[in-house]
């Protein structure tokens, strides 16, 4: 870099990286719709973006993945609300297509049942032994009484430590 | 004794967590299967004067693969293809998804043709109808152009051999 050519040339060939690269992104431009034909509109399709599944990336919604695919389907839903779609037509249109996954509120079916309850009926279980637990430690810590001879022994290893005491 | 529940919980645990391990979370269900092919009409790529539509799909056993030159997975599985449409065991048809009309004749010019004809996709519309979302996919499709089966990922030796090749006799001895 010490010859001032080489710096120029270095800086040209970096300038073109950019440019370069500014068109490569200004391509792939995420779909953000900026043009909404009232609040209401834009507020559901924020909701419906953030229930909705992307399915390239499975864990993330629609909202989030810059995935192409979620970009497309940013691009419907915005079409079909400005379309005068409601909420569930727009969820039926996805669910149509990509089946109960790509929405993050499954229905409740039968073949969802499990998802439902499924939580709830482990934390039952996890409750009830628990309680047996705690019951059983509670039984086997509780004072056993002392029968006759123990009572015997006990009270005779009192008084000899009273005896032995030295007097004050 | 005490051990006893303990132990069960976690066997019962990894038994799970290691049929997880060979699931491929890639392979949603699809809602397709059973239900008549989503009906469309596009350009074809040979001949973008000329449409292709669902009914193009129906009369035989048809696989539509939705491919693309950008697509990874699709170059790993186009061999097979054109070996698959050699044999003349079953019509591709295949759907040119989000590509460049130049690029997937050149593709086909340079590596085979192995399908009767492709309908040209640009922009993804029949892919969305087809809840299409990783390339490559294929459909089975019966001779009603009711979908059958739906293979995601590159359509591989041991897919065609065990999975595909056998549902489409299948499909046929039924008269489907």
């Amino acid at each position: 870099m010490s010859n001032p050519r080489g710096a120029i040339r270095a800086l040209v060939v970096a300038a073109a990286l950019v440019a370069a690269n500014l068109v490569g992104v200004a391509e792939a431009t995420p779909f953000d719709p900026k043009a909404f034909s009232s609040p209401e509109h834009e507020a559901r399709y924020r909701t419906l973006i953030e229930e909705l599944r992307c399915l390239v990336c499975q864990n993330q919604n629609i909202a989030d993945s810059d995935a192409e695919l979620a970009s497309d389907l940013r691009r419907e839903v915005h079409r079909m609300i400005e379309e005068g779609a409601t909420n569930d037509d727009v969820v039926d249109f996805m669910v149509v297509r990509y089946g109960d996954f790509v929405r993050y509120r499954p229905p409740l079916r039968a073949s969802t049942i499990a998802l439902w309850v499924g939580p709830f009926v482990l934390a039952a279980i996890g409750i009830v032994l628990l309680f047996t637990q705690l019951r059983r430690r509670r039984q086997a810590t509780a004072e056993a009484p002392l029968d006759a001879r123990e009572r015997a022994r006990l009270a005779a290893l009192l008084d000899g430590d009273r005896e032995e005491r030295p007097s004050a | 004794m005490r051990f006893a529940m303990p132990l069960v919980v976690v066997v019962a645990l990894l038994g799970l967590l290691l049929v997880g391990l060979f699931l491929n979370p890639r392979e949603v269900p699809s809602p397709f299967i059973g239900k008549a092919a989503p009906a469309f009409s596009i350009p074809r790529l040979e001949d973008p004067a000329r449409t292709l539509s669902r009914d193009d799909l129906t009369g035989q056993v048809t696989l539509l693969n939705v491919w693309a030159t950008w697509c990874v997975g699709c170059r790993q599985e186009h061999p097979l293809l054109v070996e698959i449409a050699r044999s003349g065991e079953v019509p591709i048809v295949g759907l040119n998804y989000k590509d460049q009309a130049n690029d997937a004749r050149a593709w086909l010019d340079r590596l085979g043709n192995p399908y009767v004809t492709n309908g040209f996709d640009p922009d993804g519309r029949v892919g969305l109808d087809y809840g299409v979302y990783g390339l490559p996919e294929t459909f089975v499709i019966d001779r009603d152009g009711v979908i059958v089966h739906k293979h995601i990922g590159a359509v591989t030796p041991d897919a065609w051999e065990n999975e595909i090749r056998p549902l489409i006799a299948k499909l046929r001895t039924e008269g489907r």
